[in-house]
């Protein structure tokens, strides 16, 4: 439309028509169907779409000869978490990630995708076999948080989260993150202590839920907008402030528009910055990651004394 | 008949205000205490053994030979990264706490001796923004743990917290992982690390360094836990078990090593870094 526009431009003054009546009726549809940015709130929705590339999928879109591995040695297999190794570009990795289900029944089985403690001591299991065998670690962040529930407390949700950031923070091999669709706070970050993180360009990731947020500071779930905008929980707001490492971008309406597409933009991602880790020897490795951690927060140093 | 019209005196409870420097209610059983009394008993009820919760400095005196030596980093200070407006401005709430607490944010950091073997120790202190873990409180452990492998000290830390601090969103969270990659070092080190939990201790304090201590700590009573109780029982619309998420509760599922009561806390982190260093 917009070429349409500048033909019809030309034309005009290469025959000195008035054509202005046309113009203004051309501009005023190119500025409306041009999409409207999207608001964080959108955002938010689109991360939690239900049609939009999961965990396996994106292992089964981008690897080859998974082999999934399951339980956590003490006391089940939590379906909220999968894990196993994979062939990425012809080499083996461990990949770890949040399960969502696409239905109801999925669902159950998988509890939304918001794991037990049994889900995150899997994980922290299986990180540890990839650094015995030298293998990366890639994983895959979709929650809306770890499970709150009489179980999950008994045994240990908090201690379960908080073994694996020890884990993550020493562990002698690559790890990338990739925040998919959901970040949920803790339930998150507790597969993402990574050298990189990547993020989808529409997933979100969050101290806590915008309803969560509305619900504890304005009193109501239905201020989950305001909390969202507050909150600056988007990919974009991310990297402005140097949580994660880099954007990836997704296909033209979201993830579930193109699920190739967006996971080859994905694996492309991946390898680039699992090529770049790859220089590193352990020790500078840790180091790395632990400085960078180190470097994240906001304070100012004033001048008082003790 | 103007006797019968005569209005009837309303009867109202005189409430008595308690002098509060005097007289204070235990939570735990109800008893009217002398403040006294309790301030003697280290803020613990005489007569049900209810843990008051108490500041960090209070909480420094009780475990140490002659407070700190040294406080680390006095001069952090919060800065407001999402600039953050809920009902208040974030500026202005620390503001209002720091008027309230201290200037020290929710923990307080610094070097003392207990029994004689030097310890650096990170306090935190609940009344500060329900001792939530913003970017400030995270620095200051990390760089308080560092001070530990620096010096070759054991480090101790006494939570009380509801957790990452809404206002700074992710740059709280990532403290979960700055703290804890930061305790790491110090385990490679080969350094203990003792975690005292105190009433209460949930959310990010909890899912990071409260819970890696190569021995966690309790008093008596204190709710500690990953999600609060009043979301738990939303999301599982059940009512919860006598006891869930107290210290009992967590030293029978095997999350913390002994329940001590404040009392006896200098002596058992003594004897402790006895065997341990």
């Amino acid at each position: 439309m917009k070429k349409h526009l500048a033909e019809l431009r030309t034309l005009a003054e290469e025959r000195g028509i008035d054509v202005s009546g046309e113009m203004r009726e051309l501009e005023r549809r190119i500025e409306n169907s041009e999409p409207k940015p999207l608001t964080r709130f959108d955002r938010v929705q689109l991360a939690r779409h239900q049609e939009r590339p999961f965990t396996l999928d994106y292992i089964q879109m981008m690897c080859d000869d998974f082999v999934e591995l399951h339980g956590d040695r003490n006391f089940r297999d939590d379906p909220a978490i999968v894990g196993g190794w994979a062939t990425l570009d012809g080499k083996s990795v461990m990949v770890i990630g949040h399960q969502k289900g696409r239905d109801m029944k999925e669902n159950l089985h998988r509890n939304f995708g918001s794991p037990h403690p049994e889900g995150y001591r899997k994980a922290g299991r299986l990180m540890l076999m990839a650094e015995k065998f030298g293998r990366p670690v890639i994983t895959f962040v979709d929650t809306q948080g770890a499970y709150p529930g009489i179980g999950a407390e008994e045994r240990g949700q908090a201690e379960a989260i908080a073994r694996n950031l020890f884990v993550m923070a020493g562990l002698e091999v690559p790890i990338v993150s990739c925040i998919i669709g959901e970040g949920g706070s803790g339930g998150a970050l507790g597969i993402a202590v990574a050298d990189r993180v990547l993020m989808m360009e529409n997933a979100i990731y969050s101290v806590i839920s915008p309803e969560g947020c509305a619900a504890i500071l304005w009193r109501s779930r239905d201020m989950a907008a305001d909390a969202a905008e507050a909150l600056k929980l988007t990919a974009p707001d991310l990297a402005d402030s140097g949580i994660i490492d880099e954007v990836v971008p997704e296909p033209g309406g979201g993830a579930h528009f193109d699920p190739e597409g967006a996971a080859e933009a994905l694996r492309e991602a991946i390898l680039r910055h699992l090529s770049e880790l790859g220089g590193l020897d352990r020790t500078q490795l840790i180091e790395a990651r632990r400085a960078k951690y180190y470097a994240m927060g906001a304070w100012e140093e004033t001048g008082a004394d003790g | 008949m103007a006797w019968f019209r005569k209005e009837k005196q309303k009867l109202v409870a005189q409430k008595r205000e308690l002098a509060a420097d005097v007289w204070e209610k235990c939570d735990g059983c109800g008893e009217i205490l002398y403040t006294r009394r309790l301030e003697e008993n280290r803020r613990v009820c005489p007569e049900c053994g209810h843990h008051f919760q108490i500041s960090a400095p209070e909480y420094v005196d009780l475990l140490f030979d002659d407070g700190l030596t040294e406080e680390f980093d006095p001069g952090l200070r919060s800065s407001d990264p999402l600039e953050f407006v809920d009902s208040k401005p974030y500026p202005l709430r620390i503001a209002q706490a720091e008027e309230k607490v201290g200037t020290y944010d929710a923990v307080l950091t610094g070097v003392g001796r207990i029994e004689g073997r030097e310890v650096c120790a990170g306090i935190m202190d609940f009344g500060f923004i329900g001792g939530s873990m913003g970017s400030v409180v995270g620095e200051k452990i990390a760089r308080m743990v560092e001070q530990g492998v620096e010096r070759s000290s054991p480090v101790l830390i006494v939570s009380a917290s509801g957790g990452a601090r809404m206002q700074e969103g992710i740059f709280s969270l990532m403290q979960l992982a700055k703290t804890s990659a930061a305790l790491q070092r110090l385990a490679s080190a080969g350094l203990p690390y003792i975690s005292i939990l105190t009433h209460p201790t949930t959310g990010g304090v909890t899912a990071s360094y409260a819970m890696l201590g190569d021995v966690n700590l309790a008093e008596p009573g204190a709710l500690i836990g990953f999600a609060g109780p009043r979301v738990i029982k939303e999301t599982i619309r059940q009512d919860l078990p006598d006891g869930f998420q107290r210290s009992e509760f967590l030293r029978e599922h095997g999350m913390v090593d002994r329940i001590v009561p404040r009392g006896e806390m200098r002596d058992t982190v003594a004897l402790l870094l006895h065997h341990m260093t």
